[in-house]
């Protein structure tokens, strides 16, 4: 896990706000996302972990506030731009959002036949190898989305995610709903490929032993803006009772003693 | 246990404590809660309570015992030796903290007329911020209908082909059957009407004009709405409650382009050429009719139609058509993107977009027939 404080962050948030109505979720909240980093995203329930990631990815425009990506805020570009920086990021829906009327090798040739103007045989063999890449059996990518269990259809979300070689990639609750060595592998794959392709991931998720065991700093979202985004140790340590709640509480205990400090 | 013993039992001459025995369950909850409303006040305040009598408990036995002791008389019971045993008193002490301590919160009673006058204006305002919302989604998708247009890539002939064969060529029965039935029932009201006058030759003029002007354009109309109306906001909507939409955004693609052009385009050709199905089929209708009980033969009947009606009806009537197919479409697609994530919203915009196309249909076919009465054609 190398140190990446001397970069230039990718995401630079500055200052979001968003209002539901009445309900302000998100008050002046900054926050910075590092090249080759993962990023984890904590808070409690309704805090705004999805609204954060929506208005980053461009699918919620924030009430106020500023948000730039590769040094250009994406509100101010015109849409063929904007279309050409959103290729950069790969999302991860909570519940796979995979089309349903696709099979898995349809769904990730989609955006390559679209974006990039392959031909649907290039594509459907670059398709095929993301298959393999996000750890499903070969078969797997003939199937319709109603056919698969849960954690394909999140693997099968993420070969997707990463179809277009994206720069960033935003994961919301990826471990939600998996059995534990499902998602300690899912966790171990999100790393590889981090580190395999040089990615950046936005990691919005509530599972300790994902925190623990594979991000690089974490941000803790709370009073409607970032509390603290720093390395698990400092986080862990932080003086407010959310915070201690959430790592020192039984789960927070079995999780640090499972994965002693990794090396900073 | 004796399944007579009282739930509650007051002191008395040989006891100097309340006693609560039986089953405090939600089987008895109607009873139990007569019993508590009727105890006198002061009986709970002085007594010992006595527990121990109590054969089963659960939640709501539970909250019954909160609500006649009182948050803090319970606890101080629960503080004592109360004769139950872990779990109850567990259960108890459990009760006792999420017990609400103060009455439930009153309902503000209102005045039923200005109730009315407030659903009435508020469902005012949002029917007008619906027709607002209408009006700009025909305005987005012209404009990208238009801009698509010149760019051969962003066509979808797939899409559109698959949409063709679902809307139009599936279609066709049902079409020609329901058309053909009311073609026949037009051709018997004139039979029987017309007879008195002894026009009967008229029914031919009637079926025809009927059909070729209103008809045959407003009842295609009708059965798209109901049965394309509701599958374009099924299918957008349980794609929006699934997450797929956001999922095109985030992937860079545009859900007009993807989801909703196709339909438009695919309407705006099977709607026309069904209705002609449907003029065809009417006619047809109305012929047999006549042949069998008028004793008009067919030979006879395209003579009729070709001597008395024009072809400038059939052109009124087919203008109609595209018209009315832009309308369903875009109001089943909007619809569908309405859809906010429960199975329950899925239900109420399907019905509301056939509603809404009916009423929009009829609504547009009325002022059509007063324009076309003003032009004189």
């Amino acid at each position: 896990m190398v140190s990446t404080q001397s970069a230039k962050p990718i995401v630079e948030v500055r200052g979001l706000v968003n209002r539901f109505g009445k309900q302000t979720v998100h008050d002046n909240l900054d926050l910075d996302i590092m090249p080759r980093e993962v990023l984890g995203v904590v808070g409690g329930s309704g805090t705004g972990k999805s609204v954060l990631l929506r208005s980053i990815v461009g699918l919620r425009r924030p009430n106020a506030g500023s948000v730039k990506v590769f040094g250009q805020d994406l509100q101010a570009l015109s849409e063929e731009q904007r279309s050409l920086q959103e290729r950069r990021f790969g999302v991860l829906f909570q519940s796979g959002a995979l089309f349903s009327s696709l099979t898995v090798a349809e769904n990730i040739a989609l955006p390559l036949v679209e974006h990039i103007g392959l031909s649907r045989r290039d594509a459907d063999h670059l398709a095929r190898m993301k298959v393999l890449l996000a750890g499903l059996p070969a078969e797997a990518a003939d199937k319709y989305p109603s056919m698969l269990s849960g954690g394909m259809v999140k693997r099968a979300a993420l070969a997707r995610a990463l179809a277009l070689d994206p720069d960033i990639l935003f994961l919301d609750e990826p471990t939600a709903g998996l059995d534990p060595i499902g998602a300690a592998a899912f966790d171990q794959l999100i790393r590889t490929l981090c580190d395999a392709l040089g990615l950046s991931v936005f990691l919005v998720t509530h599972d300790l032993d994902t925190l623990y065991a594979i991000c690089d700093r974490v941000a803790v979202l709370s009073q409607k803006r970032v509390l603290i985004a720093d390395t698990l140790e400092r986080v862990a340590q932080t003086d407010d009772t959310w915070v201690q709640d959430y790592f020192h509480g039984p789960r927070g205990r079995a999780a640090a003693y499972q994965h002693p400090a990794a090396g900073e | 246990m004796p399944d007579t013993s009282p739930f509650i039992r007051l002191p008395d001459a040989q006891r100097d404590s309340l006693c609560l025995s039986g089953d405090w369950t939600l089987a008895n909850y109607a009873e139990l809660r007569s019993l508590t409303a009727e105890l006198p006040g002061d009986a709970v305040k002085q007594a010992r309570i006595d527990l121990s009598g109590i054969a089963h408990i659960d939640t709501a036995g539970a909250q019954l015992i909160c609500d006649m002791l009182g948050v803090d008389r319970l606890q101080q019971v629960l503080s004592g030796d109360t004769g139950l045993n872990r779990e109850r008193q567990t259960l108890l002490a459990r009760i006792a903290t999420t017990c609400p301590r103060g009455p439930d919160p009153e309902q503000a009673g209102a005045n039923p007329l200005i109730e009315m006058l407030e659903r009435i204006g508020v469902s005012m305002g949002q029917h007008w911020a619906h027709v607002i919302e209408l009006l700009g989604f025909i305005g987005l998708t012209l404009s990208g209908l238009f801009s698509s247009l010149f760019r051969p890539r962003s066509w979808r002939p797939t899409a559109i082909a698959v949409q063709i064969e679902q809307t139009g060529l599936n279609a066709v029965p049902i079409v020609a059957l329901l058309t053909f039935m009311v073609g026949a029932v037009i051709a018997f009201l004139g039979a029987t009407v017309l007879q008195t006058f002894g026009a009967s030759i008229y029914t031919v003029d009637l079926v025809a004009f009927s059909f070729l002007r209103e008809f045959g354009v407003l009842l295609t109309a009708i059965l798209m709405a109901g049965r394309t109306a509701s599958a374009f906001t099924a299918q957008i909507g349980s794609m929006k409650s699934n997450e797929e939409i956001d999922a095109i955004r985030a992937l860079g693609l545009n859900p007009l382009e993807l989801l909703v052009l196709p339909r438009v385009i695919a309407l705006l050709i099977t709607l026309p050429a069904l209705t002609f199905i449907a003029m065809l089929s009417g006619l047809l209708g109305g012929a047999m009719v006549c042949a069998f009980t008028l004793d008009i033969s067919p030979v006879m009947f395209i003579n009729l139609l070709h001597d008395d009606v024009g072809v400038r009806h059939f052109l009124l009537g087919m203008a109609k058509a595209p018209v009315f197919a832009f309308l369903v479409a875009i109001i089943g697609c909007l619809e569908g993107f309405k859809v906010s994530g429960s199975a329950e919203s899925v239900g109420e915009h399907t019905t509301s977009s056939v509603v809404q196309c009916i009423f929009v249909v009829i609504l547009v076919d009325a002022l059509a027939a007063l324009f076309y009465m003003e032009m004189g054609w």
